[in-house]
């Protein structure tokens, strides 16, 4: 994959078809919030196949997803899944860690994105506002490398101890380890 | 049947039980402290899971689950396989629900493919049918498994009587047993048998009866009661922070179902309830997953109704295998098949996030596109992986027999949890 | 012929036979599996000790958690790198004589599973008696097998294990 904001179908903040979002339920509302309260923090808005994708500077993750949990009318309070994403050996920034949300009181699902340049491989972590990212982020830093600020115990879960490297990066082989 | 629930339950005194683990707490725990290995290779740990028990006397102290024995590299496998050979590896991620593990996949693709709408409605039914009839199967190898870690050896003999025979109707409609296979992207790869109806109404037929008798065995029991109820609690803000999903998180008073919430396969059209109960212990885990049954059942005759004779297949050529008979007449349908059969079809660049609820919770599948015919990254939401983070804190202050019957009622799969 | 149709005329209620067939019969007629359940064919073994399999009319139905009770050790499913060591500690804690049966094409193979994480064949573990097709094996598959283990310890001589353990360490195979 070169670069997935290249392709035709993703639309760019601001040229973002207002029938896409409309599709996606709560996501109007959810992204003016978000917009009006941390600006530049929210990078870019993709809305295809009825996902919204929204791209968050690392810096702000965690207030991001805390206000996301307590906001009344958002209510984000699932984090359904977490996982790294490592974009090929040529992108730039090269790592991405990918939040799916859920509301349980709303059912709205929002996906969170945020960027990780390989020389600076690390994000902050999600411990505090949702426990059970725990887990999810000690197997991203297990398969894919991203290490996670001040997350309470980053060990590998899956692979054994002898192993060196993280699997689910594109440059490791699928066989003959 | 629904009766059999509240009615005559032995109210049963958990006070000195509470009491005495209470004095244990206050003793200097960790002084006394002695570190067991539970697993890999145990019994009751259903798979190859670890647990690191820190024991005060028959006290758990804390619990550090270890897992990963059974790591497959199934993620990274799927980035190697065209979108087609990949509904065999989703089979074996959790092999107690493979027909939901092919939908989870099959319906990602789908929706990056944009071709969700275009399933024909006895696909959708059927798709609807099996994985019910699935969730059936799952959850009798959890009763079967969970009765005998407490020591209940017979019902494990009934359950999986009962599951025999859900395999025998897989087995006539893909000739598989457990690893399936059987839903496509697109659809389904050929209709099921002539004598699929007569099964699954004789199946249906039976079971109501089937239940009712591991409901005698059980659910009044007072050794069963008493091995599980207010053990391993769970409230629902703790469980909803964890992630936990399934009926684990319904055990907890939270009525959320993938199938209500986000609906699939026309879920929304049949009539069925989402059994909750209040007390999120061992025991509440149980009475949710014991009802969820017979609502199965009430989706599954519904879906049997329903079942009217058409397509099976969406009408994409460029996505679909065309049928056998059409590929004795059509030149264009031989070529189609050739093409298919020897590079597959490739998926418009995009990502896509899936989520069906498995037998053990939300199940979902994340797959990223980058235009060819193999997946660039997919990532599976295993409900067991995210359920299994709940053991520390369900077992703390627990005794240590205890441990077997929470492990139990979280109904873990260890190939979904180390994929 | 010789001793024996003389000492069966003589006495009647005296059967010879050789020691070899004796211990190999008593040894065959109640394989004690070791449970050893990693993945899919797990729930396969399960079922072929269950109601409808019922492996019990072969003897082998009494799994014990404990390797030190076992006789033989079904490997069903796929052998991870991590399990793998586990694997063999638990295979040197069954005492001798001891069988294995590998279950399933993961374990004979590595299966449709050819990465960086599995065993490409539990014989680059244990050694292996039975080798069991199958994606998982059905049931009767694992009986099957059962019995072809028994066929092959009919035809073990006393000698080939006492021999073995003489030989030096790693001249073995």
């Amino acid at each position: 994959m070169s670069n997935a904001e290249a392709s035709p179908v993703v639309a760019s903040a601001d040229g973002l078809a207002a029938d896409d979002l409309a599709l996606v339920k709560g996501a109007t509302d959810a992204l003016a919030r978000l917009r009006q309260r941390f600006q530049s923090a929210i990078e870019q808005v993709i809305a295809h196949n009825g996902e919204v994708t929204v791209y968050v500077a690392r810096a702000a993750l965690v207030d991001v997803a805390r206000y996301l949990r307590d906001e009344p009318k958002l209510l984000f309070n699932l984090l359904s899944d977490l996982c790294g994403v490592d974009r090929g050996l040529e992108a730039d920034p090269r790592f991405e860690v990918v939040y799916h949300l859920f509301s349980i009181p709303h059912g709205y699902r929002l996906r969170l994105k945020t960027r990780v340049p390989e020389n600076d491989c690390e994000a902050p972590t999600l411990v505090g506002v949702y426990p059970t990212a725990e887990w999810h982020e000690r197997e991203a830093f297990d398969l894919m490398g991203i290490r996670f600020t001040n997350h309470p115990d980053l060990r590998k879960i899956l692979t054994p101890d002898d192993l060196e490297g993280h699997p689910l990066r594109k440059d490791f082989p699928l066989q003959g380890y | 049947m629904s009766s059999l629930h509240h009615s005559n339950v032995i109210e049963l005194d958990y006070a000195p039980q509470q009491k005495i683990r209470e004095m244990l707490r206050e003793r200097s725990a960790l002084d006394n402290a002695i570190t067991v290995s539970m697993g890999p290779q145990h019994p009751s740990t259903h798979g190859v899971l670890r647990l690191e028990l820190t024991l005060d006397g028959e006290t758990v102290v804390n619990v550090k689950p270890d897992i990963g024995y059974l790591h497959t590299g199934m993620e990274k496998q799927m980035e190697t396989k065209k979108y087609q050979q990949n509904i065999v590896i989703t089979d074996r991620m959790d092999y107690l629900n493979p027909m939901g593990n092919n939908l989870g996949y099959v319906m990602a693709v789908e929706k990056l493919l944009g071709i969700a709408r275009d399933i024909p409605p006895r696909a959708q039914t059927l798709r609807v049918l099996l994985t019910e009839l699935q969730r059936l199967a799952s959850h009798l190898v959890w009763l079967g498994t969970h009765a005998l870690d407490l020591g209940a050896m017979s019902l494990f003999f009934y359950c999986f009587r009962e599951r025999e025979k859900i395999l025998n109707i897989y087995e006539a409609v893909c000739g598989g047993r457990m690893t399936v296979s059987y839903f496509r992207v697109g659809g389904l790869p050929y209709d099921v048998p002539p004598s699929f109806n007569r099964l699954v109404r004789d199946f249906l037929d039976e079971f109501p009866a089937a239940l009712r008798e591991y409901h005698t065995l059980l659910t009044n029991n007072p050794i069963f009661q008493k091995r599980t109820r207010g053990v391993g609690v769970l409230s629902g803000e703790d469980a909803i922070a964890l992630g936990v999903t399934g009926p684990a998180l319904r055990g907890s008073g939270v009525a959320h179902d993938v199938r209500r919430a986000e609906p699939y396969c026309g879920y929304e059209t049949y009539d069925f309830d989402i059994p909750v109960e209040r007390d999120g212990d061992v025991y509440a885990r149980y009475l949710v997953r014991m009802r969820e049954m017979e609502e199965s059942l009430k989706i599954c005759q519904q879906a049997l109704d329903r079942l009217k004779p058409g397509p099976i297949k969406a009408d994409s050529p460029k996505i679909v295998l065309p049928d056998r008979e059409e590929m004795k007449h059509q030149m264009d349908a031989l070529i189609h098949h050739f093409l298919l059969a020897a590079y597959g079809f490739s998926v418009p660049p995009g990502e896509a996030y899936h989520a069906i609820e498995g037998s053990k919770g939300e199940l979902g599948f994340y797959i990223i596109s980058d235009g060819s015919e193999r997946p660039f990254r997919c990532h599976v939401r295993g409900p067991s992986f995210v359920n299994l983070q709940a053991i520390p804190k369900l077992c703390q202050g627990a005794l240590l027999a205890d441990v077997v019957a929470i492990i139990g009622s979280l109904d873990i799969v260890l190939g979904e949890i180390d994929r | 012929m010789g001793l024996e149709t003389t000492l069966g005329a003589a006495l009647p209620e005296v059967l010879t036979a050789r020691l070899e067939d004796l211990i190999n019969w008593s040894r065959k007629s109640s394989l004690w599996p070791a449970t050893f359940g990693l993945a899919c064919c797990a729930i396969e073994m399960m079922n072929a000790t269950s109601a409808r399999n019922d492996l019990a009319r072969f003897g082998s139905e009494v799994f014990r958690a404990s390797p030190r009770q076992a006789d033989v050790m079904i490997v069903a499913g796929r052998v991870s790198r991590k399990m793998a060591p586990v694997l063999r500690r638990i295979y040197d804690q069954m005492p001798e004589p001891k069988w294995v049966i590998s279950m399933g094409a993961c374990a004979t193979a590595g299966g449709i599973f050819n990465n960086y994480a599995i065993v490409q064949g539990v014989h680059q573990v244990v050694p292996v008696d039975v080798y069991v097709p199958g994606c998982p094996p059905r049931p009767e598959t694992l009986i099957y097998a059962v019995l072809k283990l028994q066929e092959k310890i009919m035809t073990e001589r006393l000698t080939d294990r006492r021999d073995r353990d003489l030989l030096p360490k790693g001249a073995a195979a």
